[in-house]
């Protein structure tokens, strides 16, 4: 269960005189602090987050009608494209959610004084500064036009001869290594320095979903930073893993690839899934229904997750056994999904709902990513996928489950814990505006899609045949809407730093049961230097 | 050799491809005029109509799965819905405080499970039909290249020619732009045709949406395929899988025409293609070997092309 009570009310001593906040630049460039880290993500995701929601905004314009203008060729289009993938994953989403919101509430959650290992913490951070400059370099110099999977041999020397691909491929590995050093500290963290009295069983769900997330990170980083290093190799040193003409072979970077990039999407989710867990249980002021179910629905989703990457390979050539056994594979994801969804809806069953902003981006999060799972299950079919693959219906699919579910989590999450994070609440009115704005903007701008897919339009396409205007045209009103609705955001921002309002330690009331309420808002530099029980 | 020298080299090839086409007009092998049946719509919603026995199973599977999708999405919208109006805090101002219900948990993990098993079935179904590769009529090979498809027919006397986009400003009336090919792929209805498709360069897709077809061109591969065109008629597809500048720019102009028409088109095109150079150093596959079947596997893999106007590029910066 995640409630939990409190045996010592004085466990969130503010500790008067330790409390010492070192100065400007020890403080946040030299940060050891769970919560200064977390916030340096937070903030780090928010740029990164700007920057592609910028380059969605500049593809929509590109394809409001055929034959576009705004960019100027295809190479730049692809190079766009690349971009903005990489960085909404590795840059936004995961920095967000992993960074941000782990490292601010796993030790919060778990009763912990900070991170198991605070400097590898720092570091962890201070590795994704310079991969973003590196995607931003590839991006301008326009060099890394081979769309966020990399397929050789499109991404080697002979086809992206300039640099700027290579500066991809580093981000990606400091990308990776930040991420794997970070899952090394989570789950040291979450195994080792729970407080007295917190079995596994009675771990907050989003801690759950964080260990989950952090095996996810272990096991599939590495594959991936085996197969961008083949590719640099190639590139640079005259190898041939990848050269057909060197005895090497293209689909075996599809699969480490994919082997990689498959659990990568239920590390985008699984945080969120905690997140949405923890706000539907508070808002209805009931327990979280079916808590253990709930548990290992994630663990299953992160096992069976490693075993259905080839999905994304049903047209490669792989034969057709493997692909029934990866069909079969994929649909059984759907079932632990289902639990889930099943889960949230009853936990809601028989409370007193409040519809706060968390709220709605929770229930919202619960709509959008049923609608984005169930076209899951379309695509899982091999045999369907024959005629889908690679078109606008999969750009639907993955939308709906991570730039509407991940991102409806990290939006939750924000308005769930800001007050928490910074001492202020942020103002309702705007909040559900930017909440409304955004639930129409993203599904007037991905709905579509579906038909766009069905219909045949390929992805990474800067021009169009006729046929796919009038759908192209819709889409592209709903993202300029959700444009304008991340500007509401930006104010909502704005609103809540200069608010002079200050909130109590719990402002949701007692429904709101785990740990980080103990504490005040914002909570003190250090916390739990007593450690709390759980009864 | 800086970038944009080698993008301008690279295109100045393809032109050179593309007038060599044009040159060959004279001659042009006489494809009959047919209804265009396998174009997407404007506001379309659906897949497109199916023209081949593959992808008319396709649409019937696709139907079954969306229906119960429909449903599923339904139900728990309604689901929600319903909390959300009936255990508002307004109406339902004391909350519930159970937190389990096994018969329940049981029954939402099982019944998909149920749902599943219904949809895996013919899933199975179909994903062998379309591997059902084994005696084929006529085999074609389709190598893609940087950015224009290369069509082989080993039976024809090995007839090949490449087809490339017919740009915006020669578009005669009533051809669609951006799918429009110079040279369509001809193919006869009514007859299993096999597809071995392959790439020289990087990898492509080979769609064809209103035939079900579709597979990756993966240089150093040989991947295979099948379609039976149920009437005469043209069928577009495009290139569905990125690959470089003008990914957007290499469609598949497929024209489906009777077996007698396709003999006539397919000796006069023979004459008209062999007349012309040979089309810019596409790879080849075995075709003795293609065509018996055998050693399609890994073992057999063709040597790619070389990046020639590279290559020539880099010997004459190195000269410099």
């Amino acid at each position: 269960m995640s409630a939990t009570t409190h045996d010592d009310p004085h466990a969130h001593d503010t500790s008067h005189g330790h409390d010492h906040k070192p100065g400007f630049v020890t403080r946040w460039l030299f940060s050891t602090n769970h919560k200064d880290i977390g916030t340096l993500y937070l903030i780090f995701a928010l740029v990164g987050g700007t920057t592609g929601a910028i380059l969605s905004e500049i593809m929509r314009a590109q394809l409001l009608h055929p034959h576009g203008t705004v960019v100027n060729s295809g190479q730049e289009w692809n190079t766009i494209v690349t971009a903005h993938g990489l960085l909404m994953i590795f840059f936004s989403v995961m920095p967000a959610l992993i960074g941000g919101f782990g490292n601010w509430f796993i030790p919060l959650m778990i009763g912990a004084p900070d991170m198991a290992f605070p400097r590898l913490n720092n570091i962890s951070f201070w590795l994704l500064p310079p991969a973003y400059g590196l995607i931003v370099a590839g991006l301008l110099l326009g060099d890394s036009g081979t769309g966020w999977t990399l397929y050789p041999p499109l991404s080697n020397a002979t086809y992206q001869p300039g640099i700027g691909m290579d500066f991809t491929l580093f981000a990606l590995h400091l990308a990776g290594i930040s991420s794997l050093l970070g899952a090394l500290n989570f789950i040291t963290t979450i195994f080792n320095m729970r407080a007295p009295g917190m079995t596994l069983h009675k771990m907050p769900l989003f801690i759950w979903a964080m260990l989950v997330t952090a095996f996810l990170l272990l096991l599939s980083i590495p594959v991936l930073a085996g197969a961008i290093t083949m590719l640099i190799s190639d590139r640079n040193f005259g190898t041939s893993f990848f050269e057909p003409a060197g005895g090497g072979d293209p689909v075996l970077f599809q699969h480490l690839f994919w082997f990689f990039g498959h659990p990568e999407v239920y590390i985008m989710i699984l945080p969120a899934f905690g997140i949405i867990s923890h706000i539907v249980s508070t808002f209805s002021k009931k327990p979280i229904f079916g808590y253990l179910g709930m548990a290992y629905a994630m663990v299953a989703i992160g096992v069976v997750g490693f075993v259905v990457w080839a999905h994304h390979m049903f047209v490669s050539g792989i034969s057709v056994d493997t692909r029934a056994y990866f069909m079969a594979a994929t649909l059984v994801i759907a079932v632990p999904t289902g639990i889930k969804i099943f889960s949230w809806i009853a936990t809601m069953w028989g409370g007193s709902i409040e519809f706060t902003v968390p709220m709605l981006w929770a229930i919202g999060f619960i709509f959008v990513f049923t609608l984005g799972g169930v076209t899951g299950v379309v695509l899982a079919n091999a045999g369907i996928d024959q005629v889908v693959h690679n078109t606008y219906f999969v750009i639907a699919h993955f939308h709906y489950v991570l730039s509407l579910g991940a991102v409806f989590g990290i939006f939750a999450g924000f308005y769930f814990w800001i007050g928490k994070m910074s001492g202020h609440q942020y103002p309702e009115f705007w909040g559900k505006v930017h909440f409304w704005l955004t639930f129409i903007g993203v599904n007037l701008t991905f709905f579509p899609q579906h038909f766009l897919g069905a219909a045949g339009m390929p992805r990474r396409y800067p021009d169009y045949p006729s046929a796919f205007a009038g759908w192209n045209f819709v889409s592209s009103l709903g993202a300029f809407l959700s444009g304008i609705a991340f500007l509401v955001f930006f104010y909502v921002l704005f609103r809540t730093f200069t608010s002079k309002e200050h909130v109590a330690d719990n402002y949701w009331g007692e429904s709101a049961t785990t740990l980080e309420w103990t504490v005040s808002s914002p909570p003190p530099f250090h916390t739990f230097e007593e450690l709390p029980r759980i009864g | 050799m800086n970038r944009p020298m080698l993008l301008l080299r690279r295109l100045g090839a393809g032109f050179m491809a593309l007038a060599f086409t044009l040159a060959a007009l004279p001659a042009f092998a006489e494809v009959p005029k047919e209804p265009v049946l396998g174009i997407p719509k404007p506001w379309e919603m659906g897949l497109q109509a199916g023209f081949s026995p593959v992808k008319r199973q396709i649409i019937e599977l696709n139907d079954l799965v969306l229906g119960i999708i429909i449903v599923i999405t339904l139900f728990v919208g309604a689901l929600l819905l319903w909390v959300m109006i009936r255990y508002n805090a307004k109406r339902n101002p004391v909350p519930a405080q159970y937190a389990h219900n096994t018969t329940l948990e049981i029954a939402w993990t099982l019944i998909p499970v149920l749902i599943l098993v219904l949809i895996a079935i013919p899933s199975f179904k179909l994903v062998y039909f379309e591997n059902n590769t084994a005696h084929p009529d006529l085999t074609v090979k389709v190598t893609a290249h940087q950015w224009y498809w290369e069509y082989t027919y080993p039976s024809e006397k090995n007839l090949d020619f490449i087809s490339s986009i017919v740009p915006g400003d020669k578009l005669k009336p009533g051809q669609p732009r951006l799918l429009t090919a110079n040279n369509p792929l001809v193919l006869p209805v009514g007859e299993n045709i096999r597809f071995l498709v392959s790439s020289g360069d990087v990898i492509h897709s080979f769609f064809i949406p209103s035939l079900g077809v579709q597979r990756y061109a993966i240089p150093g591969r040989v991947i295979q395929t099948w379609v039976k065109i149920d009437k005469p008629g043209i069928f577009y597809g495009e290139c569905n899988q990125i690959c470089g500048t003008n990914h957007s720019r290499m469609p598949i102009e497929v024209v489906g025409v009777t077996k007698a028409q396709f003999q006539a088109w397919a000796v006069q095109a023979q004459k008209q293609f062999s007349a012309d150079a040979a089309p810019a150093a596409p790879a080849r596959v075995d075709v003795a070997q293609a065509k018996s079947g055998a050693g399609l596997g890994p073992a057999s893999r063709p040597v790619p092309q070389l990046p020639v106007p590279q290559l020539i590029a880099q010997a004459q910066e190195a000269r410099h």
